[in-house]
């Protein structure tokens, strides 16, 4: 526990890439496998679940330092983060822990949620007993369940590939897809031999940057015979495997869906061996829906008949990265894009719009002046604007620059006021800085506002500053963390898509709803209406 | 404010004044009279008539107020008899001449704690437990979070980084209050790793302790450095105001570090957005607060500076008589909007006085950084 703990610590002390690679390789080049799979595990995102309830811990916590528990939630709300705030207000430790972290994590994290209230308890308190501050700090992390450190999986890989001197790339599709934590698979992970391969195993994605809007296409990318055009859909970006048979469908978030989308893997069948890029969608009478169907789908294991076929869904693929087993990732994507559209075009009722399995298609216009033209119409077509790909570009890992952009339309926006604002996570723990906004209700004569975004991205720290001072004097209630504030600031914000919800008091749901900036030079009474808004669900979104 | 029959001190308008003795204790509008704690700009504020402070306070008190100020002085625990009320200063540990205030009137009498800490500190005398009727503390670090570690043990924190960056190659640039805090981590860190040097606005007050018999590792003033000068094994010390300007590109690939209490929360140290955070505060931590609180012997307590109303609530759990002493800006904020304030650290003239006090993350008398260069 405390080289993973220093590890950790010198992890989130450090802003410098190069120090937190080091930190990492020093801690690979010794940890035992037993342990550095946990280390790699946690590192590359993956959380255990909530050992303890929050509440039970702020008791327990409170009682183990001898505070009255109203003392403990002022520190907690003064730190802003329940397992710091636990680390902090404990006394010094009694013995020291020679336990590696294996045992920590199987044996006793592993047992604890398991226990009684009373046994947690006495659990806890031997345990507190012998970390110190920051070894305190990394367990209650882990079981609150919000385990979160400063690196990239991408760091993760690099510290590992060089450890072993082993290729990046190599390690990283080692590591994706389900990884479990156990030595043999940490073994695997750094094995120098390259057989015993997982079916299953995805590709680590490649993303795009977005383009800058500032300058022109020309300056930027070049020729327009280079790049292949394609537009831009808001789905859940997959990767289908298909491997001696067997199919399976990752999300970009490394997790296995299949067995949410068991059409996809039904019509994926007829496919010869291979790893598809593409993008769900949900799909109805031969026309892309809002994204807000496919939640409908979502955490939902072998849905259910009347689900499969209320919200359906179809998967669009982009890119292949292997064919018969052979990784044909660093062909030129012009090739790729040839042995896709036989993979496609080889499958029977290929180009029908009720096939499951569909083909991305390329956006024609022959200038930059007529592609900015077509992206216009993308709202229309329900996409986000488009996909700019180099052709000779190879499929990469992660999102590197260069060859790959996408270029969003514009964000629809709207002047919403400030009315509720919550502490944020992390490096906002102790400031103000999500918020919920709301816009004008007109009923008969009455005009309200009502709450319709939340947004906690797009200021910059002075200016979340200065709105968390606002903030503080204007507090009109408390409700536990969530304060009601004076309704006077107004935002831009941006959002990509808006739907109607019957979840929201606005009667709207908005997407990726962030401020674009704050209007200073506008009082509350001039943020825009509810009507405003309706407006820009437009003729063909409504749902 | 207070219940009894006595009323030795009042919060008016112009700060805490004693109406028998007709005097104040650091007041923040210009008065007759005025006892000063300490020397920080919250407290010793210019424009009073008189000024009465403790004898190791006057070269920096002066540093500050400048030449024209009237300063009177007295030794730590000799008594002063103002209109028949008996005044005395007593070290409160929080930097060079810092002092408690005590005052007694017929019999009963009040402490006036100032900023005070209770660890070791090699630039000041140490705190002095001072029994009475009424004490009156601060509160700055007043939650169960803060608790300090030794200050043996914080230094050999800042010599690893310091010797750490010295063999990489790369200089130390740390930033701290430069009154007190400077000082007191000039003194202890080890000055054999490399030379040392100053930002002007520390150096004139590492002037004023030498010329207060402080003795003080060699230190340069950047201003008086040629500007290619190789500084990659040097320690650099700075107001925090230095911070994240251009002053500091001279100093080539630095790694660069704050020090301050507030650095014990993860969170203020990633606001700050410097490599490292020292915890190191010239204010008492929870444990201080009632170590000093305790072994007042004091029935009752006035708490003001920071956490006030958490304190007063504890110190009433525990069976005391515990009040909140007003201060000009005491909103209901307290620390925490100071530690905003603080975050910004931009000087105005009509920023509240908390935010000066704040482990002092602010100082209005403190030179902009550029303009040294």
């Amino acid at each position: 526990m405390k080289a993973f703990a220093d590890l950790y610590t010198a992890l989130d002390a450090s802003t410098r890439t190069n120090d937190k690679t080091a930190a990492l390789v020093a801690y690979f080049n010794v940890a035992p496998r037993e342990d550095a799979c946990w280390a790699v595990y946690f590192l590359t995102g993956n959380r255990p679940r909530q050992a303890v309830p929050a509440k039970k811990l702020h008791e327990i916590a409170a009682d183990a330092a001898g505070l009255p528990l109203w003392l403990f939630e002022e520190a907690y709300d003064s730190v802003g983060d329940l397992a710091e705030t636990i680390a902090l207000i404990l006394p010094p430790p009694e013995t020291a822990s020679m336990l590696p972290l294996h045992h920590w994590i199987v044996d006793r994290l592993g047992t604890l949620r398991k226990l009684d209230e009373a046994e947690q308890k006495a659990a806890l308190l031997r345990y507190w007993a012998e970390l110190d501050q920051h070894q305190r700090f990394v367990f209650n992390k882990l079981i609150t369940g919000g385990f979160r450190v400063g690196v990239s999986s991408l760091l993760v890989i690099r510290a590992l590939a060089e450890v072993t001197g082993l290729d990046a790339k190599l390690i990283s599709h080692r590591l994706a897809g389900d990884w479990q934590p156990t030595p043999e698979n940490y073994a695997a992970l750094v094995s120098l031999d390259a057989q015993n391969f997982d079916v299953s195993k995805p590709y680590p994605f490649f993303l795009a940057h977005p383009v800058d809007d500032a300058q022109s296409l020309e300056t930027q990318l070049g020729d327009r015979a280079d790049w292949q055009a394609e537009w831009k859909w808001d789905g859940i970006r997959g990767q289908l495997v298909k491997r001696e048979g067997e199919v399976f469908i990752w999300s970009r978030g490394e997790e296995l869906v299949s067995a949410q989308f068991p059409e996809l893997i039904a019509a994926a069948k007829v496919l010869p061996d291979c790893v598809l890029d593409g993008e769900i969608l949900p799909h109805k009478d031969g026309q892309v829906m809002p994204f807000a169907m496919l939640q409908k789908r979502l955490g939902r294991k072998n849905p259910a008949k009347k689900i499969l076929s209320d919200a359906p869904v179809i998967f669009l693929t982009y890119d292949v990265l292997e064919i018969a087993g052979e990784d044909i990732r660093q062909q030129p994507l012009h090739q790729r894009r040839d042995r896709l559209h036989e993979i496609i075009y080889s499958v029977p009722r290929a180009g029908d719009e009720h096939n499951l399995l569909q083909l991305s298609d390329i956006v024609r216009a022959p200038s930059w002046a007529t592609l900015a033209t077509a992206r216009e119409e993308s709202r229309e077509r329900g996409c986000e604007g488009l996909m700019l790909k180099r052709r000779e570009s190879v499929y990469g890992v992660g999102r590197t620059r260069g060859d790959w952009w996408k270029w969003k339309l514009a964000p629809m926006t709207v002047d919403a006021v400030l009315v509720y604002a919550q502490r944020g996570h992390g490096k906002r723990a102790s400031l103000y800085s999500d918020y919920t906004f709301a816009i004008w209700k007109t009923t008969g004569d009455t005009r309200q506002l009502v709450s319709f975004a939340k947004a906690y991205s797009g200021l910059t720290n002075e200016e979340i500053t200065t709105v968390d001072a606002f903030i503080r004097k204007n507090t009109l209630e408390k409700f536990g963390p969530v304060r009601t504030v004076k309704p006077e600031l107004v935002f831009e914000l941006g959002f990509e898509g808006i739907q109607r919800s019957k979840r929201h008091k606005s009667g709207v749901a908005v997407r990726f709803p962030r401020m674009l900036r704050m209007r200073t030079d506008k009082r509350a009474e001039e943020a825009d209406s509810l009507e405003s808004l309706v407006h820009l669900l437009g003729p063909d979104v409504k749902s | 404010m207070t219940r009894g029959n006595t009323q030795l001190l009042t919060h008016t308008p112009r700060g805490l004044y004693c109406a028998v003795g007709d005097f104040y204790v650091d007041p923040w509008r210009p008065v007759d009279r005025a006892v000063i704690t300490h020397a920080h700009a919250d407290h010793a504020r210019p424009g009073h008539k008189s000024y009465l402070a403790s004898a190791p306070a006057l070269g920096v008190l002066q540093t500050r107020l400048g030449a024209a100020a009237q300063i009177e002085t007295l030794a730590y625990g000799e008594i002063r008899d103002i209109n028949g009320v008996r005044i005395s200063l007593h070290p409160a540990g929080h930097v060079l001449g810092s002092a408690q205030v005590r005052i007694e009137y017929r019999g009963e009498v009040w402490v006036v704690s100032g900023d005070y800490k209770l660890d070791f500190d090699p630039t000041c005398d140490q705190f002095e437990s001072v029994k009475c009727d009424t004490f009156v503390t601060e509160s700055t670090f007043g939650l169960p979070i803060y608790r300090w570690r030794a200050h043996a043990e914080m230094f050999a924190e800042i010599n690893d980084w310091w010797a750490v960056n010295a063999a990489a190659g790369r200089s130390s640039v740390l930033f701290g209050y430069a009154f007190g805090k400077a000082q007191r981590m000039l003194k202890s860190v080890d000055a054999d790793i490399g030379p040392i040097f100053c930002h002007g606005a520390v150096e004139v007050l590492n002037r004023a302790y030498r010329e207060a018999g402080v003795s003080l590792p060699t230190t340069q003033m950047i201003s008086d450095v040629d500007k290619k000068f190789d500084y990659s094994r040097a320690l650099v010390v700075a107001p925090p105001s230095a911070s994240g300007t251009p002053w500091l590109k001279r100093f080539g690939e630095y790694s660069d570090a704050f020090a301050s209490g507030w650095m014990a929360i993860r969170g203020s140290k990633k606001q700050r957005n410097v490599d490292r955070g020292f915890v190191i505060s010239d204010h008492a931590d929870w444990p201080g607060l009632l170590t000093a609180i305790e072994s007042s012997n004091a029935s009752r307590v006035l708490v003001t500076h920071g956490q006030v109303p958490v304190m007063v609530r504890y110190l009433r759990e525990r069976g005391l008589e515990a009040d909140a002493l007003e201060t000009e800006f005491e909103g209901e904020g307290g620390a925490e909007q100071a530690e905003v304030l603080a975050m910004d650290e931009t000087p105005s003239p009509v920023s509240p006085s908390r935010a000066e006090d704040t482990d002092g993350l602010v100082d209005h008398h403190e030179p902009n950084p550029s303009s040294s260069s």
